[in-house]
């Protein structure tokens, strides 16, 4: 018998430095008790940013573990986006914790747990990787959606969250077991090679779909959205924030490996779907999002729709598209933390408040956050020249060159739909009479606010580099 | 070969009709120990395949922890299960329609399904053959060594699982009087023993 050999661990560091952090974080809140959530906090994002640098000098490329774990330029440009959205979701949550005396050190820890499953999402390549994965950020992503265990509302969205996950998972469960019955490989260059050799058979695509299913709920895509505005009403509002940003980057990393990679060779039978997926999440986003006056609510329905539009780009199932794809989501992510620090500084009178009629006659009070959100509410229409509009331009222009012509043509009259109700919170900033001024926003939402406001703006100017990258990252499956 | 023929049906049969049992019987308690017998069925269904690792763990997972919980639950919490099962008539047509539809469209999907020939004269083993080796011992050597990456992370999946269940439920309440080991342990500093001889007193 041979003794076997210890697997390359480098690819792997960041991961072990977040699975690391997060125990010896767990240790430190258990010891120091309830008081100790800042300083747990503060060490979290320590802990997060470690693993950031660590992913961008100290680890090569390569696969280790036989395979099943695989870091690539794919992988890496989505490891920092789920890095920047954890690491700014604790930042953003610092002065919620001590204001509503939110104290769970519990909470920094699940987030560091959560982000570990969305590393190991984004470089899985074995299904069962994928599985594992994807379990420990949503089982984390459950917890914390209840984690204001004494308010009805987050109980009900930890509950919905979790029983609608559950079964997601278990029907991309049984769809993995379909694809590795049919193919013989659960890893995912064994499922290529399958795939690629002979006529697919009905059940692979049976599998397919199935697996397609479970991971359209994870990323709220329609027709498995229904969780979202619930659960994004429900969950305290740095829950959300973090909800919104990194698993949904890391969700959708994992849609196109997963569809580009092992069932590559199978596009055109999942083409149709995720083209059916995409029209359906840009339409539903667009016109479900018109009668809401909760802002959570709003970006709930916000953010279906722009998983159908980075979805476009994944439907062409081309170079171009999945660097449309990698775009899209890096700006979804700067604009969506930007407008959770302006959601997560709407207090007055020392509470939250959440309707949209409370932003009435923000930019006499507030001029410059009403500025800079108008300027990210301009950029998630996508109105040139922010950032969202060159998210647009890319993953249509990928449709288009896929000639997915009727999917191009929805997608951007949705967008218009869709203008309609971020402009209409620009006028509510803008030309309703003023209430009462919000409270003094924190420092640390100022700079995530100005941090993502400055990217929207100034993204014309690089938005050359930005692609590159991107265009490398995509290179990884073609 | 005739006894495992036998031994099959015997196992088989309780399991098929204990199964029925769970769903049909009045009492939740019965329920849970008719599920009981189900299971440890079940697992000399896969005693006779040879696969005694898995009959192992059936029974100590499943009749030691799952169903140990249901009964817990069952005889804890006070849930009412004839008014539970209230609306199943009522979702029983559109419930058992959407089976009835996916049901078929399987049928349909799988029923031109063949087997590859050289997959049927030559079943595809991942482990060593019975003969050399047990299957216990056949997953010893691959858990720890290939599935290691899959063995950690499902050990972080369960830690995630723990913080979860102590978050969401462990309260710290007021006015508790909890032992305290350490001010026991202190107190022998504080307070004198006296060895007392019988019949006289201090």
């Amino acid at each position: 018998m041979d003794i076997a050999t210890l697997p390359s661990l480098t690819p792997f560091l960041p991961e072990l430095i977040l699975g690391v952090g997060a125990l010896v974080l767990l240790m430190v809140g258990v010891f120091s008790g309830a008081r100790a959530t800042s300083l747990v906090s503060t060490l979290a994002v320590l802990v997060i940013i470690a693993a950031g640098l660590a992913l961008l000098f100290k680890t090569p490329d390569g696969e280790t573990f036989n395979a099943a774990f695989v870091l690539d330029p794919f992988a890496r440009f989505f490891k920092i986006l789920a890095l920047i959205g954890s690491g700014f979701a604790i930042v953003m949550s610092s002065s919620f914790i001590k204001r509503e005396k939110f104290e769970h050190f519990e909470y920094p820890v699940l987030i560091l747990l959560a982000t570990l499953g969305m590393m190991l999402m984004i470089s899985a390549n074995d299904l069962i990787s994928v599985y594992l994965g994807l379990e420990l950020q949503s089982l984390a992503l459950y917890v914390v959606a209840a984690i204001n265990r004494d308010s009805e509302k987050s109980t009900e969205a930890g509950l919905k969250y979790f029983v609608l996950g559950a079964l997601s998972s278990g029907m991309l469960l049984y769809g993995a077991s379909l694809v590795y019955g049919f193919t013989d490989h659960t890893q995912f260059a064994g499922i290529a090679t399958a795939l690629a050799a002979g006529p697919i058979s009905t059940g692979v695509v049976f599998g397919i779909v199935l697996f397609i299913a479970g991971i359209a709920f994870k990323v709220s895509a329609v027709p498995f959205h229904m969780w979202t505005p619930d659960v994004y009403e429900g969950a305290p509002t740095p829950v959300t924030a973090f909800f919104a940003a990194a698993p949904k980057a890391a969700a959708m990393a994992m849609f196109v490996r997963a569809l580009v990679g092992p069932f590559g060779p199978a596009i055109g039978e999942w083409q149709q779907v995720v083209t059916f997926i995409a029209i359906a999440s840009m339409v539903l986003g667009a016109f479900a999002a018109i009668g809401q006056t909760n802002i959570k609510r709003l970006m709930a329905y916000s953010s279906i729709g722009h998983m159908g539009f980075a979805l476009v780009g994944l439907a062409a199932g081309n170079e171009a598209g999945v660097q449309g794809v990698l775009i899209y989501m890096a700006t979804y992510l700067a604009m969506t933390l930007g407008s959770f620090a302006v959601i997560l500084s709407m207090r007055r009178n020392g509470k939250m408040v959440e309707t949209t009629a409370d932003l009435a006659g923000m930019s006499r009070t507030h001029p410059v956050t009403a500025f800079i959100f108008a300027m990210l509410l301009f950029s998630l229409a996508g109105i040139p020249p922010l950032a969202g509009f060159f998210a647009k331009f890319y993953v249509f222009l990928a449709a288009i060159d896929a000639h997915l012509y009727a999917l191009s043509v929805i997608g951007v009259l949705s967008s218009v739909v869709g203008a309609y109700y971020y402009l209409r919170l620009v006028k509510i900033m803008y030309f309703d009479e003023p209430v009462a001024a919000f409270e003094p926003m924190s420092g640390e939402l100022r700079v995530v606010l100005g941090l993502s406001g400055a990217f929207v703006i100034l993204f014309v100017l690089f938005a050359g580099q930005i692609g590159a990258v991107a265009g490398l990252a995509a290179k990884t499956f073609f | 070969m005739i006894l495992q023929a036998l031994f099959f049906y015997l196992f088989s049969a309780i399991t098929v009709a204990s199964a029925l049992m769970v769903i049909g019987s009045r009492n939740p308690v019965h329920s849970v120990l008719f599920l009981i017998l189900a299971f440890f069925n079940a697992a000399g269904l896969f005693l006779l395949l040879g696969a005694e690792f898995l009959a192992m763990l059936l029974v100590v997972v499943y009749v030691g922890a799952v169903a140990v919980l249901f009964l817990f639950v069952v005889m804890m919490l006070d849930v009412d299960f004839v008014e539970l099962r209230q609306g199943f008539l009522q979702y029983l047509p559109v419930g058992g329609l959407v089976g009835l539809v996916f049901l078929v469209e399987l049928l349909l999907a799988f029923s031109g399904w063949v087997f590859a020939p050289e997959l049927v004269s030559q079943p595809v083993t991942p482990i060593p053959p019975l003969a050399t080796m047990t299957n216990t011992a056949a997953i010893g050597q691959v858990l720890y060594t290939h599935y290691i990456f899959f063995f950690q992370i499902a050990g972080f999946v369960l830690l995630v699982a723990m913080i979860g269940a102590i978050v969401l439920t462990l309260r710290h309440k007021p006015n508790v009087k909890r032992q305290v080991i350490a001010d026991q342990v202190h107190r022998s500093q504080i307070v004198e023993i006296h060895t007392v001889e019988p019949g006289k007193g201090i």
